[in-house]
């Protein structure tokens, strides 16, 4: 069986469904967090897979400035539960619901 | 003549009035005299050219001066024009109309001395001339409701010249509001006129209606519409309650609008409209029996009356009402045919509108006489008036010959006009015929009644008497030798109605008739209130269903103002948009408010704030949105 770009894009089917079930279904703003990277992931994946079955090059070079961003992203995302469980004393995403009606 | 002559007529007290309201009140007001002046100098020359009209008419061939229309407003088609009949009708109308208004200013210059308003009243009086000499001479009747508005307005102005008198300003709106009931369907009667016919011009239409192409049931609702508007201006049955009211005004405005011209200018319009409504049976028999009922109607509400003016004010709407008559008779032989179209139109003219010309005089000298008399006394009333004959002897000399003339005694002016309407009458109609006569029994009697209770007896008030000044006094002299003329001169022959020689008149049984009866009019006001055979207070007694019923007018007035006005108007019909207002234009805006914030309120639960809801939404979202373009695209 050789791998071909199906492969790579159920790979990165089933690691978006993962990556969405955790930011839905969790209730830890950090485990959230690190669903978010694993679409991120999916996403990277699916895109050089792209870029090498049909050679194009600049898949790959935006796959890197989407890891750069996302770096960036998790420090944001980090710095801000830190801020919220200081004040909150808690990271569970279903007690911050101070925006509603 | 020149048609600039006729303009000027109309211009002149027009001028006055805007000189007195823009020059001399802003920047004269403390030289009242000058306003005086002006209107007295304006009316005076009109008068002066309405009588080179006058013997210019008189000497055309058939009275009619052709005169240009000038072109005033053009909307698409439709033009209308400023133009002026000058005919026979017109020429004694303003005759009547220039006369007795400089009369009056005279007058006033007595009786309006040292009153806050002086400059006001004599820029209304200039207004209002113009507006009556506009309404004689227009020759369309968009043209002629101008005018006709604009006396009403003049009229409502001058009724509510003392307008911080409650009894005043209300009667001022009275006067307005019920004579623009009738308005409005003279406004309909014109609109449909011109619908039918395609013209405002009175000479075009009257052709119309005489050649039949203007007929039937457009032809009988359009002259009940114009006579309408006549009933509401000269105060016929069942518009006639805001006469009485407006004796609140100064009475030279009495005497000016209220008797001799305004409240004519009905008359006047059915005597311009005479072909349309003669070519009508129904318009033309509506117009003779509601004239015939009114002028009994209103005799009747005058006999009891304490008041001095508004026993003028019943006789004048009683007299009225002989004018309608004499119209309506004329045009009801003519409709039935039995005298020829041509003679009955010129006849009927004649007969209506020698009457006017007559009583213009007459009973605007009854009402300044009425004015000297209040000058002496301080009041109306009569209970508080009684041997004034002393203190006044010329006052009442001029009183007594007015009337006199108004009871209809040979040879003064109001015998001959009352005979020809009479004598129509009697030819026509005879139910009509007897009210009439019966009528001439009851102004008899009434007129002297004011004389007794007035002139003779004692005097029961407490004022200082004096005769008036003479700058009263001689305007109701040149109108009381008018009153005594006025019949002899020629004027029923110049408007087409054979009049009879002056002894002539006397062979006649008809003549003898009405006489007999104005004088036992004269005789039992004498037995009642001049020599007391009979106490009117017990006949009050006997008589007080009668009594009752006639002092509180036929309870017309409340009648109209509580059940019509109360219950219909304020309680029905406003109470009704009060609620349709109140819980259906109201409850729809309320309505929508409330849904919108239940509304907002069940919505606004979706907001739960959890971040997660959120991301399920936007993920629902987008399944959403791909599942359709894959099925779709």
């Amino acid at each position: 069986m050789s791998v071909g770009l199906e492969h790579f894009l159920i790979l990165s089917a089933v690691l978006f469904a993962i990556g969405l079930y955790g930011v839905l279904a969790k209730r830890n703003a950090v485990v959230i967090l690190m669903s978010i990277e694993i679409m991120l992931t999916a996403v990277n994946i699916a895109m050089v897979a792209f870029s090498r079955y049909s050679h194009i090059i600049s898949g790959q070079v935006f796959v890197i400035f989407i890891m750069v961003v996302a770096a960036a992203e998790a420090a944001v995302g980090l710095a801000l539960i830190i801020a919220i469980y200081r004040s909150r004393k808690t990271v569970d995403a279903e007690k911050f619901d101070l925006m509603k009606w | 003549m020149p048609s600039g002559v006729i303009f000027a007529i109309i211009l002149l007290p027009l001028f006055s009035f805007l000189i007195i309201s823009f020059i001399f009140r802003p920047f004269f007001n403390h030289r009242p005299q000058l306003s005086w002046y002006t209107t007295i100098g304006a009316i005076g020359t009109s008068l002066a050219l309405s009588i080179w009209t006058f013997i210019e008419v008189s000497a055309q061939e058939g009275h009619v001066l052709a005169m240009p229309d000038y072109e005033w407003l053009a909307i698409g088609d439709t033009v209308i024009n400023i133009g002026v009949t000058v005919d026979a009708l017109a020429a004694v109308m303003l005759i009547v109309v220039t006369v007795v208004s400089l009369m009056v200013q005279f007058y006033s210059r007595g009786y309006m001395h040292g009153d806050g308003g002086y400059i006001r009243y004599f820029a209304f009086m200039s207004l209002f001339t113009a507006s009556m000499l506009g309404l004689v001479l227009a020759d369309n009747l968009i043209f002629l409701f101008l005018f006709w508005e604009g006396v009403g307005l003049c009229s409502y102005l001058l009724i509510g010249f003392w307008f911080h008198k409650p009894e005043a300003a209300r009667a001022a709106m009275k006067a307005f509001v019920v004579t623009r009931l009738g308005d409005f369907g003279f406004l309909v009667a014109i609109l449909l006129l011109y619908a039918k016919t395609g013209t405002f011009d009175i000479g075009e239409l009257q052709h119309l209606a005489l050649a039949g192409t203007l007929g039937g049931a457009v032809l009988t609702w359009a002259a009940i519409g114009v006579f309408s508007g006549a009933m509401g201006k000269s105060a016929q049955f069942p518009l006639h309650t805001w006469l009485p009211d407006a004796m609140e005004g100064p009475t030279p405005v009495s005497a000016l609008i209220h008797a001799a011209t305004m409240v004519a200018a009905g008359v006047y319009l059915v005597a311009r409209m005479f072909p349309v409504f003669a070519s009508d049976a129904t318009a033309i028999t509506t117009v003779a029996v509601i004239g015939g009922f009114t002028a009994i109607f209103a005799a009747t509400m005058g006999l009891v009356m304490n008041d001095i003016k508004r026993v003028l004010a019943y006789s004048t709407i009683s007299q009225l009402g002989y004018m309608m008559l004499g119209l309506g008779v004329v045009g009801m032989a003519v409709a039935s045919g039995t005298i020829s179209t041509e003679h009955g139109l010129t006849l009927g003219v004649a007969v209506g509108i020698f009457h006017l010309f007559t009583h213009a005089f007459f009973k605007a000298l009854l009402f300044l006489g009425a004015g000297s008399v209040s000058h002496a006394t301080g009041t109306f009333d009569m209970r508080m008036m009684g041997g004034l004959r002393k203190a006044m002897p010329w006052t009442y000399l001029m009183f007594l010959i007015a009337s006199l003339s108004l009871a209809g005694i040979w040879p003064l002016a109001g015998f001959w006009s009352k005979e020809g309407i009479l004598a129509q009458a009697q030819d026509t109609a005879p139910i009509l015929f007897y009210l009439a006569i019966i009528t001439v029994f009851m102004t008899a009697f009434y007129m002297f009644r004011v004389i007794f209770l007035t002139f003779c007896g004692e005097y029961r008030g407490k004022a200082h008497l004096h005769e008036s000044p003479l700058v009263m006094l001689l305007p109701m002299g040149i109108l009381t030798i008018l009153a005594v003329i006025a019949g002899l001169i020629g004027v029923n022959e110049f408007l087409g109605e054979h009049s009879y020689g002056f002894f002539e008149a006397l062979t006649h049984p008809l003549a003898w008739a009405s006489l007999c009866l104005a004088g036992a009019g004269i005789f039992l006001a004498y037995a009642i209130y001049g020599a007391k055979w009979l106490s009117a207070a017990s006949l009050r007694q006997r008589f007080a269903p009668i009594y009752t019923l006639l002092s509180r007018k036929y309870w017309l007035d409340e009648l109209y103002e509580n059940l019509f006005l109360m219950r219909l108007m304020i309680n029905g019909i406003f109470g009704l948009f009060h609620w349709v207002d109140g819980h259906i234009v109201d409850g729809a805006v309320n309505g929508i408010a409330t849904v919108t914030v239940m509304g907002g309120s069940l919505i606004r639960r979706l907001e739960t704030g959890q971040l997660q809801a959120y991301g399920l939404a936007i993920f629902i979202g987008i399944i959403a949105i791909v599942a359709f373009l894959l099925i779709f695209s």
